[in-house]
């Protein structure tokens, strides 16, 4: 049988404020355990939330983004459960009245057509505590602990409107870009800052009525999201075609093995008794709040690839890599504010300056030693034929590690071209000279010989001398 | 130095000012008097004596350098759920028996910083749950007046200690009455503010939509002073309010002409104890004669106030009580698992009435239930809220009885919750629509209990309210010593 999968993504991503949602306690990562708390983030007797306000701006951004409606009013609920890791006996989420709804997120296809997600909502809670389980023979103990407990997270709940793996981790991957772009979110998978679950189900292709679904939480990588996806397509496929049935139950995705396994199943059906939580007030939003915002909002990858192909004509190509982080893009535009070849900016970047980053460990343009103006001084000197694109090369590493500028190292160094017409010509002849039959095997027609002679002359003058200079030389021998 | 105890805190501010006595002889004589009496009332669960001398010192020094408020000196009982830092908070539970916790909660941190003395925790129905204090898990607490009664509940320990002259005032929690009822119990002056005017940061949950601090006090004064200290805005609570700070001269004001008073006729009701109801009457004729204009309003949702409260009261409650699941603090009885030690845990730390109502509001909120009972009882609460807006147009203080009878005999409604639960009939509706009100004596059974009136007002209107209330007081001497362990 023909089957389709049916995907929905609940993608939970930690927002980069400060201080956690409902208390002053700053979020920062790796502290030690239990150190980053209070009476209200422990959930102590009598303690009561104030909500972080950063956290409600985020939201909107990330709505506007979205192509949310921001709510007028919504509020605070308690879902209620018990686990150690939950201080109150409660996690403070949204439930009936998220703060936003309706939105969507455009990405490719598995065939590169266009495809719309829609995004059901999106709501704020509270992160819950971590269990610690000590690396001791024999514990009969778990430890907890409480600094990511409060930590705000906002909870993005995709339509089931993905078909394979594939558009699942193109969805969450340009979700990612989105709230990196907005500076809401760092999208350190590693550090659990975005962490998703998939709803997966399978159904005959061409029936409407979705298919029991499992829920495979806490995927915190692209690769194991694209395998945990495609091992429950299959595990349910083979299950349904051996006569058996899909149970609703939550898996966990096994990364060393590649496979999802179900987690101890509930006997009971879980009821968390979801009410408004009378601690806190409803969320008021005004219509003005959310223009304002709108005003503030930064230009998102999307527009901004699509003004880079046409305003700067870039490729495709080109204006994808530059829009892929929100520091690199702005590092060309910075660069060809100076410089006006975007087509040259756009190369040294996408060239040179990544590999660089690549190579020295550094995950953002930010740590660039050469700085968009560098680059930008380097490239008119290779514009002015000051000096060669080959020199340019010498010269960029030069400046990625000395720091200095292409103009400072070039007179340091005397790179400058040799543009001298009878500096040339000696070289040239002294290269002729050398090679008498090749040169007459050249003037005979063997059009591969130039490229060995302007090699030599190259050589000779240890890359200053002009190209084009040379080229003309050696033609004008050629016909005397 | 034995008088030192009948006087009221502003009587005693009078004295400290002018250098009769001292804080620490204050806070020595009280302390003496808790020693004497209070292992027949069962008032306090903890008494701090060295922190109240302490306290006391720091006081003197004040005092002596110019720098005293209203309440430096003064000697303020805690209801036990209320967090004080360092200090043993049980909320009469078995549950945090041992609990210290490491901060103060804002009326608390206020009552500090103002100088006042504490002499230790008070006792009260377990996490303020019942209307007898027969549901504290150390014991229940006496009624001064007559040994073989209630004092009321929740606010039991608070109520009785003031009325015994153990403190001059105390802070009480009123949730669905838990104030204004032990004080009409114990005949003394219990108020229970607008909600979201005293910040609730601190105090140990019990249904967060309707928990309101109070001061509870021997006279009105005193109350209104006491409301005064812990009121006010706080950050740390979401929803407090920040309106004009309340005008002690204009609430202590004796001018009841024109003051218009409603007498909502769904509060008389058959079956009341005609002492009640005589007493009460009287009051309101009298009111009447001091030059206020009485008229008859009605408040026609008042018979679902009971039931709605219970399914809001227990749902609230069944949450905040999550919490105390032997993780992180008070007592854990270890389980053959993580879930069982949970069970075992709330099973041994939660008295009888606790898990009666958690198990209510589990039910109420349960998938399936909650469109029936909690949706529902959100709505009625719309609609009780909305008869006092309406009151209240016409009117500016609503009197009352504060319950249908006087305190009644240890035992006799603790086999029957219903029949409990009917005793807060009168003060249950005042908490849904979040208004404030008051009780205050208003005449002795022939049998020697105080009775007590209760006066409602509109939405933060305490100036109006405490007028009221200080106006009939000042006309009257109700203010009365019982004669338990008689002041010598
Ligand atoms: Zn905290």
């Amino acid at each position: 049988m023909d089957w389709e999968m049916v995907v929905g993504l609940e993608v939970h991503s930690q927002l980069l404020t400060k201080t956690k949602i409902f208390c002053g306690c700053s979020t920062r990562f790796g502290a030690s355990p239990n150190t980053q708390v209070c009476p209200v983030c422990l959930g102590l007797p009598g303690a009561l939330p104030v909500l972080n306000k950063r956290v409600v701006e985020f939201a909107i951004k990330v709505g506007l983004a979205t192509g949310c409606t921001v709510a007028p009013v919504s509020r605070f609920a308690r879902k209620n459960y018990f686990y150690p890791d939950l201080p109150k006996g409660y996690q403070i989420s949204q439930y009936e009245l998220p703060i936003l709804e309706f939105g969507h997120l455009d990405i490719e296809d598995d065939k590169g057509a266009p495809k719309r997600i829609g995004i059901t909502r999106i709501h704020m809670e509270e992160d819950a505590g971590k269990l610690l389980h000590p690396d001791v023979p024999g514990a009969d103990y778990s430890l907890v602990d409480l600094n990511r407990a409060c930590v705000p997270l906002l909870e993005i709940v995709s339509e089931p409107d993905i078909r394979s793996a594939g558009e699942a981790v193109r969805y969450v991957k340009k979700l990612r870009e989105i709230l990196v772009y907005l500076g809401v979110c760092d999208g350190n998978m590693n550090e659990g800052s975005l962490r998703v679950d998939a709803n997966v189900s399978v159904r005959p292709r061409g029936r409407e009525k979705f298919g029991t679904r499992a829920e495979i939480k806490n995927v915190n990588s692209f690769k194991f999201l694209e395998q945990a996806i495609n091992y429950e397509r299959e595990r349910q496929i083979e299950l349904i075609e051996e006569g058996g049935t899909v149970i609703q139950e939550t898996r966990l995705f096994d990364a060393a093995k590649g496979v999802t396994l179900g987690m101890r199943s509930k006997e009971e059906a879980h009821d968390y008794r979801y009410f408004p939580d009378p601690d806190l007030l409803p969320i008021v939003i005004s219509s003005e709040e959310v223009e304002k915002a709108k005003e503030l909002l930064p230009e998102l990858p999307d527009p901004k690839r699509e003004r880079f192909r046409t305003s700067y004509g870039l490729p495709a190509l080109d204006a994808d890599v530059l829009c892929s982080a929100r520091e690199l893009a702005d590092f060309f535009e910075e660069a060809v504010k100076l410089h006006s070849d975007a087509k040259a900016v756009s190369n040294w970047v996408m060239g040179s300056v990544l590999k660089n980053l690549n190579r020295d460990g550094f995950d953002s343009v930010a740590f660039s030693p050469v700085t968009p103006a560098m680059l930008a001084g380097m490239l008119d000197l290779v514009k002015n034929g000051a000096i060669s694109s080959k020199i340019a090369k010498e010269v960029f590493e030069e400046m990625w590690t000395s720091k200095k500028s292409a103009e400072a190292i070039v007179k340091e160094k005397g790179l400058t071209q040799i543009s001298d017409t009878s500096e040339i010509e000696a070289i040239v002849d002294a290269i002729i000279a050398k090679n008498p039959s090749e040169f007459e095997r050249l003037k005979g027609g063997d059009a591969k010989l130039t490229g060995f002679f302007v090699g030599q002359i190259m050589r000779e003058s240890k890359g200053k001398a002009n190209p084009g200079l040379v080229n003309e030389l050696l033609k004008k021998k050629m016909d005397s | 130095m034995k008088e030192l105890v009948k006087k009221t805190g502003h009587e005693l501010r009078g004295l400290l000012d002018k250098k009769e006595v001292t804080s620490v002889e204050v806070a020595k004589a009280f302390l003496g008097r808790i020693e004497e009496i209070d292992g027949e009332l069962n008032c306090f669960l903890t008494v701090t004596a060295d922190l109240a001398l302490e306290q006391a010192k720091a006081a003197d020094e004040r005092i002596t350098s110019g720098k005293a408020g209203p309440l430096t000196g003064i000697p303020v009982g805690l209801k036990d759920l209320l967090v004080t830092k360092g200090v043993r908070t049980t909320c009469a539970s078995k549950i945090l028996e041992n609990f210290i916790p490491p901060y103060d909660g804002t009326a608390v941190a206020k009552l500090r910083e103002a100088g006042a003395i504490f002499p230790g925790k008070l006792n009260m129905d377990e996490f303020a749950m019942g209307s007898s204090n027969e549901n504290s898990a150390f014991g229940p607490v006496k009624n001064p007046w007559d040994l073989t009664r209630v004092p009321g509940g929740s606010s039991g320990g608070s109520a009785a200690s003031v009325a015994a002259c153990e403190v001059p005032m105390s802070l009480g929690s009123d949730t669905g009455g838990s104030i204004r009822e032990p004080a009409a119990f114990c005949g003394i002056v219990g108020m229970k503010p607008s909600y979201g005017r005293v910040s609730r940061y601190g105090l140990i949950a019990f249904a967060s939509s309707l928990d309101q601090i109070g001061p509870m006090a021997r006279d009105v004064e005193d109350a209104a002073i006491l409301f005064k200290a812990i009121s006010g805005f706080d950050p740390r609570d979401s929803t407090s309010l920040n309106p004009p700070a309340f005008d002690l001269k204009k609430a202590l004001n004796p001018d009841v002409k024109g003051l218009r008073i409603g007498v909502p006729k769904e509060y008389f009701v058959e079956g009341m104890d005609p002492e009640v109801e005589s007493a009460v009457r009287k009051a309101i004729a009298q009111l009447k004669e001091m030059g206020a204009e009485v008229k008859e309003v009605s408040l026609p949702h008042t018979e679902y106030a009971v039931a709605v409260y219970y399914i809001i009261a227990t749902a609230e409650a069944s949450s905040n009580l999550a919490r105390f699941d032997s993780v992180r603090f008070g007592m854990r009885v270890d389980g053959k698992d993580l879930i069982d030690t949970y069970r075992e845990t709330r099973a041994a730390g939660f008295g009888m009435e606790v898990k009666r109502r958690i198990m209510l509001g589990t039910y109420a909120l349960s998938a399936g239930y909650y469109d029936a009972y909690y949706r529902k009882a959100q709505r009625v609460r719309t609609l009780i809220a909305r008869d006092f807006a309406e009151a209240f147009r016409e009117v500016d203080v609503i009197c009352t009885p504060v319950v249908p009878s006087v305190a009644f005999r240890h035992g006799e409604k603790i086999a029957d919750p219903l029949q409990m639960y009917l005793s807060d009939i009168f003060t249950i509706p005042l908490n849904l629509a979040g208004l404030p009100g008051l009780s205050l004596p208003c005449g002795f059974t022939k049998e020697g209990m105080p009775i007590g009136l209760q006066m409602m007002a509109g939405f933060l209107q305490e100036e109006t309210l405490f007028r009221a209330a200080y106006a009939y007081e000042q006309a009257n001497d109700w203010r009365r010593i019982p004669a338990l362990g008689e002041v010598k």
